[in-house]
């Protein structure tokens, strides 16, 4: 189930950037919200990869998505390669706990197009939103 | 006088937690993320902690309980547990998180069980130094802010 956090004016939001926060974990996701909040991001959030994809079924869109990749039900491989078939071009950031070699071969392979082992922090958050920004 | 006592004795706690291992920068982290509009949001992330983490380390002893052991399943746990106690910055149980899944690509049981029984005790010792950490901070009040030691 994805849901908003809230805004804090019209003008803000034509300017904000907006954020899709993917992760099984509760916790981490209030950690990221916040981060992204402080950034003057808007953030949404996802529990696992399949309702990441829905959000983009409904019509959804995002300047970037910071994805896990250990969840149920779909995981952050499976729902980043998906979004990628989808046509989904937006900034797909994986953020993931240490993993092998080979498995972040895999989730880059899938369409990422950053990866970072958590926790994120501001100052990685910041360089990521640079380009964005731009796009 | 009784409000500088305890906001000295929440900063040297404070420092006790970053000197002993406890904590780590990341800590400071979620310090930098609190402000006015959440006021307790270093509690709420690190009660959030404790709640879920108490969970795994349930999921983690029923997978040490079955025979034969899961070792995939066990470190599928130690990873989530791993991911989380990064998050909040702590530090020794992280470490022995990344001990814990050593033992279990090795499969190596003796090793998970001897892991997992220091990983309960730094949980334990964690939660009770920080929840005594944030009763005195909530003595103090608001004003106490994010601030790193000096070096």
């Amino acid at each position: 189930m994805a849901t908003s956090s809230s805004s804090t004016g019209v003008d803000k939001l034509k300017n904000k950037l907006r954020a899709l926060v993917v992760d099984d974990n509760r916790m981490i996701r209030l950690y990221m919200v916040s981060l992204l909040k402080k950034a003057n991001v808007e953030a949404e959030v996802a529990e696992d990869g399949k309702a990441a994809v829905n959000c983009f079924l409904q019509g959804k869109t995002y300047d970037i998505i910071l994805m896990d990749k250990d969840m149920p039900q779909m995981d952050g491989v499976q729902a980043t390669r998906i979004l990628r078939e989808m046509g989904v071009k937006t900034k797909i950031v994986g953020v993931t706990s240490h993993s092998t070699e080979e498995e972040k071969r895999e989730f880059l392979e899938a369409g990422l197009d950053d990866f970072f082992v958590k926790p994120l922090t501001s100052p990685q958050l910041i360089e990521l939103l640079k380009d964005v920004g731009n796009k | 006088m009784e409000y500088s006592n305890l906001r000295r004795q929440a900063a040297y706690m404070k420092k006790s937690l970053f000197d002993q291992g406890y904590l780590d920068e990341q800590f400071y982290q979620l310090e930098e993320l609190q402000d006015d509009v959440s006021p307790n949001f270093v509690e709420e992330v690190v009660t959030l902690f404790f709640r879920d983490s108490a969970r795994l380390i349930s999921n983690i002893e029923q997978a040490l309980d079955k025979c034969p052991q899961e070792f995939s399943k066990l470190n599928a746990f130690v990873h989530q547990l791993k991911g989380s106690t990064s998050s909040i910055g702590a530090s020794r149980l992280k470490n022995e998180c990344t001990r814990f899944r050593d033992y279990c690509d090795e499969e190596n049981l003796e090793g998970c069980l001897k892991s997992f029984q220091k990983l309960k005790r730094e949980h334990a010792v964690l939660r009770q130094k920080l929840e005594s950490y944030f009763q005195l901070l909530r003595q103090v009040g608001p004003v106490e802010k994010a601030t790193r030691p000096s070096m």
